[in-house]
Parts: C-alpha cells; sequence; structure tokens
C-alpha cells in the first residue's frame, strides 16, 4: 500500500530548515501547500532534490521547488533529475547566474513540443556508445561533446542534450546515431572543403545559399552513406518517412543526381544556382547544421600544425632511413624523394609511402596525420612532402608540450595542462563533474645526510627488516606428494608400494613438482603531505619511507610514492616521489628526505589519481597504502567535515571496484568514530604513537600482502 | 597412454589446409626448413599463423605436433617425464621429444607464455647443435635433418614482463603476420565460410572499422578467423547482425558501452 502523503506542516519543517529561510526569508510556506497535494512519491522526489541541490546552493533548491511541482505533471521524473544535475553541473562550472538561468529556461517548456521527451535520447546515455561508434568508422578522429545543436567543426561532433523527435526510445538512439553519421561523413566526404564565404558570396542572400547548399551536400552524404552503411541508410530512410515531408520533384530531381557513384561537393556546387532558385528548402531529421565559423577556425588552427608535424616525421623518417642505409651503401647524390599513394577504396583509407621508389612502412601516427590532411585537401599537397629541414619547426610550438605546473600558477589560475577529476558530493548524492584541478609535481631533492642517519637510527630495526623480508621472498621450493608433477616423489612412491603389498590403499601423491614463486605486486604509496603533519609526523613518514623502500628493494615488489596536498579544489597537487619507473637511487633518496609539509588534506582527487596510475601497470596484485594523519580538510571550502569524509571513502569505493587493494595507515591520537565509516571499502589500522611508524609501516607491509 | 599420440603417422596432415599466401612467407620457410633453421612466427592473434603451419606441414610431408603454451608449462611438459604403472616407473616423451624422434614440426604456439625453463630445451634445438638433452634419461637426442621447430608470439598485447628474449629470438628466422589485405581477406572470408562475395565484403568492412577501435577501448581489433566465424553462422541461415554479434563483438570485449556501439557498426553496414 502506497504511503499517505505527508502534509504541509511536516514538510515545512524540513523547508525551513534546507533552505535556511531564517537568513534567506524565502516563503516555504506556500511551496509546502503546494506539495501537499502531491502522492508520496511524488513528494519524496522532489524533497529529495530540494535537499540535495540545497546542498549545493540554496536558491537554486529554491528556485528548483517552485518550478518542479508544476512540471511534474508533463515531464518525466527522469528528464526532471537530468535537469536537476545539469543546473547543478552549471552552477559548479559558470556560477549561480548561469544556473538560474537554465532553471528559467525551464519556464518556456512546451508539452507539446515536448511530448516526446520522456523516450528521448539523454546525450548522458548515449554518447559512450555513440563516441565509440563514430571511433570505428574510419577518417580523422572525432570527439564527442555535448552542446545547443548538432553541429560538426571536423575535430568534434556536437549533440544537443536530450535527441526527442519520435516516441519510441530506440528510434531516438537511431535518430541520434544517424546525425552522428551525417556529421562524420561532412568530414569524410568532403562537405567541410568547401569555403562557405566564398561561394555563397556572389548569391544575394548568402545566408539562404549557404542553407540550400547545406541541404545539398546533405543529400550527397546520404547518397554516400547508402553505399558505405546501406545498414544505416535503411534507418534513415524509415525515420525520415515517419518525420520529414516528401522531397519535391525538383529536390528529388536534385537527390538522383547527387548519388552517382563520384559525386563531389563540387557537383553540389554546380546544383546550387539551380537550388537557390526553389522556393522551398528541405530540411531532413537528423541533418544538423552548419557552422562556418567554427569549420574555418578548427581548421585554421590544424592546417598549419599538421604540415609541420609531418614534415617533421618524414625527416625523421629519412633519417632512420639514411642510417640503415648508409651501412649498405654510399649516400645518394640526389636528396631523396617521398612519394604517397592514396588508397580510398571499401571505405578505409590507406597510405603507401615510397621513398626513391622503395616502399616505407609509415608509423601509425603518420598514417593518422596522412588521413588528416588528406580529409582537409582531398589529397597530400607536394609541399607538405619535403621533409622539415634542421632546424625549421620549434617542436615546442608544434607539438603539445607539456605544462610546467609552476607556471600556470604566475597568471591568473586556470585549468590548462591540468588533470580533472570528479569529487563525491554527498549532499549533492552525485558526482561533481572536472571539480578537482589535478597537478603532477616533483619534489625537491634535499641531498642531505637524512638517508644515512634514519639508517644509522635504525640499524637493528633494518637488519631485523631485512631477515623478515628475506624470508618472505617467496623462493622456489619442492612440493613433494603431488597428484601431478614434473617428477616421481620416490619416498611416497616406495611408500605407496609398500601400502599396497600390504593390501592397504594406494596413494595417488606420488610426484613432486617444483613450485616456481611468482611474487607479482605493485603497491603504490600515498604520503600525506598536508600542513598538520609538520614536525614529528613528517619526519616519521620519511624514516618509515626509507625503511620502507630498503625492504621493499629486497623483494622486488614494484612500488611507487607520492605525496599529495591542495589548497582548494583548483590546487591539487600530487607529488612525485618515485614512480613506479624510478629507480631507488640517490635522486629518490633525497626526495624523500625532502618531503616537507604543504597546505591541506584533501584526500580524493589523490586516491583518484593513484588508482588511475596503479592501474596502468601491469601486475597481478596492486595494493594502495595510504599515510595521513586523519580527518579530510580543505582551506576555507566544504571539504571540511561529511563532505571530505564522503568524498574520501568514495575514491576508496571506486579504487576497490577497479580491483586495487586499498590500505590506510593513520596517525591519529584519539580513534576517531568517522574512520571505520570513510575507510569503509579498505582495511585500516590506526597508530596511535607517532614514534612507532617506521617499524610499524614496514611490518603492516609485510602482512598485508603474504 | 594410448599408442595414437606416439604414432607420428597420425600428425600427418592428409588434406590441403586452406591459406592464402600474402606474401613471399611459403617461400621463406621452405628454404629455412631445406637451410635447418628455425622460424619464429609474430603477429596478432587469428591472422593465420596456425593455418600457416598446418599447410608448410601439408606442403612438406611431416607430422606436425602443435603446443599450446601456457604459463604452467614446463620442460618436462615439452621433453617427457616419468609415470608410475602398476608399481613400475614408465618414461614417456613429451611432445617435443617425440617431434625431434620423428622428424617432424613442432610448432610451440604463443612460446613467451611458457616457463622460462622451457628455454633451457629450446636452445639448444634451435642453433646449430640440433639435439634435445634429456636430463632425466640421461640422453641426447639428435634431430634428424627432417625436423624443425617453429614457435609463435604475439608483440602486440602480451606484457612487457613476458617479452621474448634476444638470446631466443635472434635463432629464428622471422616471419610476419598482419591481418590480410582488404581483398585477400575478403577471399579468404568466402572460401572458409562459403558466404557469398558481398557478404564477406561487408565483414570485411565491419573487421576494419573494429580494427579502427583499437587503442581506444579495444585490446585488439576482429580477426580474420572471427570474421570466418560470423561467415559461417551467416552460411548457416543466421542474420548477419546477430551473426556479428555472437561471433565478434562478444568475442573481442565484455564492455556493454563498446558491445552496443560495435552493434551499431555491423547494424549499419548489414
Amino acid at each position: 500500500m502506497a504511503q499517505s502523503p505527508l502534509t504541509a506542516a511536516d514538510m515545512e519543517k524540513n523547508l525551513h530548515i534546507w533552505l535556511e529561510t531564517e537568513f534567506t526569508y524565502f516563503k516555504v510556506e506556500q511551496l509546502a501547500t503546494e506539495l501537499a497535494q502531491l502522492a508520496r512519491e511524488e513528494q519524496d522526489f522532489i524533497l529529495g532534490w530540494i535537499r540535495r541541490i540545497a546542498s549545493t546552493h540554496i536558491t537554486l533548491a529554491w528556485q528548483f521547488g517552485r518550478r518542479a511541482p508544476a512540471l511534474l505533471p508533463h515531464m518525466e521524473l527522469r528528464l526532471l533529475e537530468a535537469w536537476a544535475l545539469h543546473t547543478c553541473d552549471i552552477f559548479d562550472r559558470s556560477g549561480l547566474q548561469n544556473a538560474l538561468r537554465v532553471m528559467e529556461q525551464v519556464d518556456s517548456f512546451d508539452a507539446v513540443q515536448h511530448q516526446n521527451d520522456s523516450a528521448g535520447a539523454l546525450f548522458d546515455e548515449i554518447a559512450p556508445v555513440l563516441g565509440n561508434f563514430v571511433c570505428g568508422l574510419s577518417g580523422r578522429r572525432l570527439a564527442l561533446e555535448e552542446g545547443d545543436a548538432a553541429w560538426t567543426d571536423g575535430e568534434r561532433i556536437v549533440l544537443p542534450p536530450l535527441v526527442a523527435a519520435l516516441p519510441d526510445q530506440d528510434d531516438n538512439f537511431q535518430l541520434a546515431k544517424i546525425t552522428v553519421a551525417l556529421l562524420w561523413a561532412q568530414t569524410r566526404f568532403g562537405t567541410l572543403r568547401i569555403d562557405p564565404v566564398a561561394v555563397t558570396a556572389d548569391y544575394s542572400d548568402p545566408e539562404r545559399a549557404l542553407k540550400h547548399l547545406y541541404a545539398l551536400e546533405i543529400l550527397r552524404l546520404s547518397a554516400r552513406i547508402a553505399r558505405e552503411l546501406p545498414g544505416l541508410h535503411r534507418q534513415m530512410q524509415r525515420l525520415r518517412s515517419l518525420l520529414d515531408a516528401p522531397l519535391s520533384s525538383a529536390w528529388q530531381a536534385f537527390a538522383a543526381q547527387l548519388a552517382a557513384q563520384d559525386a563531389t561537393p563540387d557537383d553540389s556546387l554546380a546544383l546550387l544556382s539551380a537550388a537557390y532558385a526553389e522556393a522551398e528548402c528541405p530540411h531532413l531529421s537528423g541533418q544538423g547544421c552548419l557552422r562556418p565559423d567554427a569549420i574555418a577556425a578548427a581548421r585554421a588552427t590544424r592546417l598549419d600544425k599538421e604540415k609541420a608535424r609531418l614534415r617533421i616525421k618524414l625527416a625523421e623518417l629519412l633519417e632512420e632511413h639514411q642510417v640503415a642505409q648508409s651501412e649498405s651503401k654510399p649516400a645518394a647524390e640526389t636528396t631523396p624523394e617521398f612519394e604517397i599513394t592514396t588508397k580510398d577504396e571499401n571505405g578505409q583509407l590507406d597510405f603507401e609511402i615510397t621513398l626513391d621508389d622503395a616502399p616505407i612502412a609509415p608509423p601509425d601516427g603518420v598514417k593518422q596525420l596522412l588521413t588528416s590532411i588528406y580529409l582537409d585537401f582531398g589529397d597530400i599537397p607536394p609541399e607538405y612532402l619535403t621533409p622539415a629541414g634542421e632546424g625549421e619547426y620549434d617542436a615546442s610550438q608544434v607539438f603539445d608540450q607539456p605544462e610546467d605546473p609552476d607556471a600556470v600558477w604566475q597568471g591568473t589560475y586556470h585549468e590548462k595542462g591540468a588533470e580533472l577529476y570528479p569529487e563525491w558530493d554527498h549532499g549533492r548524492q552525485h558526482y561533481r563533474k572536472n571539480w578537482c584541478v589535478m597537478r603532477e609535481k616533483t619534489v625537491t631533492p634535499a641531498y642531505d645526510d637524512f638517508y644515512r642517519e634514519t639508517l644509522g637510527k635504525y640499524a637493528g630495526v633494518v637488519k631485523h627488516l631485512r631477515k623478515k623480508f628475506e624470508a618472505l621472498r617467496d623462493e622456489n621450493r619442492l612440493d613433494k606428494r603431488q597428484t601431478q608433477g614434473d617428477e616421481i616423489d620416490l619416498d611416497a612412491l616406495i611408500e605407496a608400494l609398500a601400502d599396497a603389498r600390504d593390501g592397504s590403499e594406494m596413494s595417488d601423491r606420488l610426484f613432486q613438482r617444483m613450485h616456481r614463486a611468482e611474487r607479482n605486486i605493485a603497491v603504490a604509496f600515498l604520503v600525506d603531505m598536508s600542513g598538520s603533519t609538520k614536525g614529528w609526523i613528517n619526519e616519521a613518514e620519511r624514516e618509515a619511507l626509507i625503511l620502507l623502500c630498503e625492504a621493499l628493494e629486497l623483494l622486488g615488489d614494484r612500488y611507487a610514492i607520492y605525496g599529495f596536498s591542495g589548497t582548494t579544489r583548483k590546487r591539487c597537487e600530487l607529488f612525485r616521489i618515485k614512480t613506479f619507473d624510478d629507480a631507488y637511487d640517490d635522486e629518490v633518496k633525497a626526495r624523500i628526505s625532502g618531503i616537507r609539509p604543504q597546505e591541506y588534506t584533501r584526500m580524493g582527487f589523490a586516491l583518484r589519481h593513484m588508482t588511475k596510475l596503479l592501474n596502468q601497470v601491469d601486475a597481478k596484485t596492486r595494493v594502495l597504502v595510504t599515510l595521513s594523519d586523519g580527518r579530510p580538510d580543505d582551506y576555507f571550502d566544504v571539504y571540511r567535515g561529511a563532505y571530505g569524509v564522503e568524498d574520501t571513502r568514495m575514491a576508496l569505493l571506486e579504487a576497490v571496484r577497479t580491483g586495487i587493494h586499498p590500505f590506510c595507515i593513520t596517525l591519529d591520537r584519539d580513534a576517531r568514530d568517522y574512520l571505520p565509516h570513510m575507510y569503509g571499502a579498505a582495511r585500516y589500522v590506526i597508530l596511535d604513537d607517532v614514534r612507532q611508524l617506521p617499524v610499524k609501516v614496514t611490518d603492516i607491509y609485510r602482512r598485508i600482502t603474504t | 597412454m594410448n599408442a595414437r599420440t606416439l604414432d607420428p603417422a597420425h600428425h600427418l596432415i592428409e588434406k590441403e589446409p586452406y591459406y592464402e599466401a600474402v606474401g613471399d612467407e611459403i617461400q621463406l620457410f621452405e628454404a629455412a626448413y631445406r637451410q635447418q633453421i628455425p622460424v619464429l612466427l609474430k603477429g596478432p592473434t587469428g591472422c593465420g599463423k596456425t593455418r600457416f603451419m598446418e599447410h608448410m606441414a601439408w606442403r612438406l610431408k611431416r607430422p606436425l605436433i602443435t603446443v599450446s603454451c601456457h604459463d604452467d608449462l614446463t620442460a618436462s611438459d615439452l621433453v617427457g617425464r616419468y609415470l608410475v604403472k602398476g608399481g613400475e616407473t614408465v618414461w614417456v616423451d613429451g611432445p617435443l621429444t617425440r617431434a625431434v624422434r620423428c622428424g617432424g614440426i613442432c610448432y610451440l604456439d604463443e612460446i613467451v607464455e611458457a616457463r622460462k625453463d622451457t628455454m633451457v630445451v629450446i636452445h639448444p634445438l634451435a642453433d646449430d647443435r640440433r639435439n634435445l638433452p634429456m636430463e632425466k634419461l640421461g640422453q641426447v637426442v639428435e634431430a634428424p635433418p627432417e625436423f624443425c621447430m617453429a614457435i609463435s608470439y604475439n608483440p602486440g598485447y602480451q606484457s612487457v614482463l613476458k617479452d621474448l628474449k634476444q638470446s631466443t629470438r635472434q635463432r629464428f628466422v622471422a616471419l610476419e603476420f598482419d591481418y590480410p589485405s582488404a581483398a585477400l581477406e575478403r577471399r579468404i572470408v568466402a572460401t572458409e565460410s562459403g558466404v557469398s562475395d558481398s557478404i564477406a565484403d561487408n565483414l570485411v568492412r565491419f573487421a576494419q572499422m573494429t580494427r579502427n577501435l583499437k587503442g581506444s577501448g579495444l585490446e585488439e581489433g576482429a580477426s580474420t578467423r572471427l570474421l570466418v566465424h560470423a561467415g559461417k553462422l551467416i552460411a548457416d541461415g543466421v542474420n548477419p547482425v546477430s551473426a556479428c554479434k555472437a561471433a565478434v563483438a562478444q568475442a573481442v570485449t565484455d564492455d556493454a558501452d563498446m558491445l552496443k556501439a560495435i552493434q551499431e557498426l555491423s547494424s549499419s553496414i548489414f
């Protein structure tokens, strides 16, 4: 039985608290009365979202509450939810004003126009599939992005947040797929090579000319798709018959001409003046729109860069080739010449490179460059084929350079070159997308006596550790009395034969086998470098790391050490102390010694980044050990308190989900009650005496990896 | 142990296995065989390495003994071991020893998967010594001139830990295999599965699309073998889209989004 609805008074109480009416003076009474009319599930839904949005911003939550009851009758819960989340995302990205604007858009919500929304294909739901789909089609790699409408600039395909032209969910997905295919075809089959400004300049109404040209191109591309992707074309025809008016006879004639096997953009241009004279211009479903400015901008930045890249790559190929040749025969008098033959058949682009008539296998990167250039010009221009001379290009201008993590801070802060990580907002019960701006930095090494002093101080411990860890080294051993094995276990056999004589049962465990141990562990240590570790804790951490390294070197486990710290979500920093590939050398030792307390304890991004790094390492077992001094905390930020605890908990859960074993070591004098919850997914240990740390950590490591 | 496994005649291939040469690999293999040089086949899975070996064994009229290596395969699995039989121990030859004794072709598939100690028995066979030391028997078996060793490995997906050592790889003549060209692959798919040329053509297009996805979510594109599977299903009356799903999409990935994307690609073609 359904629960009885809440009364206005019940709800008012909560609304007062969530919307902090004491300060905001929102009139929640009216809202509560309105909500009281609804069924219990609907009340719960709206109240839940008001509470969740209020954790992000109270005004947004209030605006949501004011609108939601009216929207409920003609808007699916799924869409209402998507709308709420979208507003929160906009708030995260560009602030309250923009979020309120999105919130207001819903006022113009026209029920008739949106009658199919409930069956609509949401971008977030279809993007993973269609992103891979477009990747599988040939040509330049195109990225899929969400935007205001469907269009492409030749490097990315933009789709609207919702495709909802039809009452059937699968049909809407198919329509989105057709849109993607048509936009892909514009890059692949030459539409984007047309210069729209030049070709429409002579018309009295260039805009109208452009619209007609685009329609012609869509007809040409549809015919092309019919040949390349017949299955997709069948779907396209079916949906068009449902959605679009049939083409007029004039346009049908155009379509027939453009369906020729060898039709090119030039054929569309040739028909343009005739098409321009036609009063109507067909608008086919899923055709998207043309954005000449975006196309021109993307093309302008791409052309020079790719020319330079190709010429540099060719110079490299030439050099390789000459090194290989110079051993066998003297260098040729003339400069060698590259020739490239393009094969565009069977839906696949392929290139053959010959150098002085001798074929060369082009590396993958070169093939992709050639594909991209071919799509821009329709062939490979000859001036692209002269290898770059020495010093002709500045590599730093041509290739993407890693950003200097400190340089970005000298100007206003921005997110250039940083990695973005989501963060779990427990109030919203959803992730804040691209929330943490993370950069990897290196610890400044301190070449001092710390390493030697530590070894001296713990001489006894080190000796003891060595012994213990050596015993741990899983060495080859002979397993006796096995049912299967390489050799006969003679002792077992003699015993078994005696048993058989004796009349008792004969064992079948007669073999011995060499057990070859393969310890295949990768471990990442994540060390708290927040300001609160200053003093004793920092020193203990560094000592612990030295002892750990000594022990791990003995075991041969692959390991990495990173430190984390941060000030607000805009400045999350991860300090490289030792990567998986670094050897344990003097520099690493100096870096351990150079670990200094930095700023605050924001942990989620660090866990997420380490999870990513660990998953790139090839190992049977992956362990993530964190070493921290307690509660997550960040400067003047919500991270303090429950938010940080929940985010850390979520990041650990994410790590576990990818198959990593997290283990947390906490230095805390009074073991707080939030720890079991925060470390829910991970195993953990609390050390109350800092001085124990160096000795304990190695011991803990030994226990958790055996 | 029954007698069948010891009888080299049973490893002889009577009927010509279908194989389309991509380049001069047949000629190279024959020359290497005559010169008693072992052969290393490189290439992605399902591009025809095993079929090539069968074809060559048929061509050279030698028995073919194939061992698929796995990470528990030890030297004694190859050479042989003592077994207990009714109170006595009996020596049983392993597949490699059998191949050496009968002058056959021993093909060790995915050699890097095997344990390191197997190299000890492979090395002397793979250089001009051409003998097989059998420690436990205290014997050294000399390989007859007809014996040939071939190994295969896939440089693409194995981990760095399992790379083939230089000391091993430099004993072999290496033949590189890759997916055949579109025209050739179409012919292979049509011949092997019995589908029409136009369906074979579409299958090859589809395979190329999945190969475009390599590196962006797929570890490996669809191999020729998978296309033949799909073709066989289609020839048996299965709808092409379902055949591609069962034989190709499900075989290359478990990821739900990727599966759906591959499905959409195949339904776009057929």
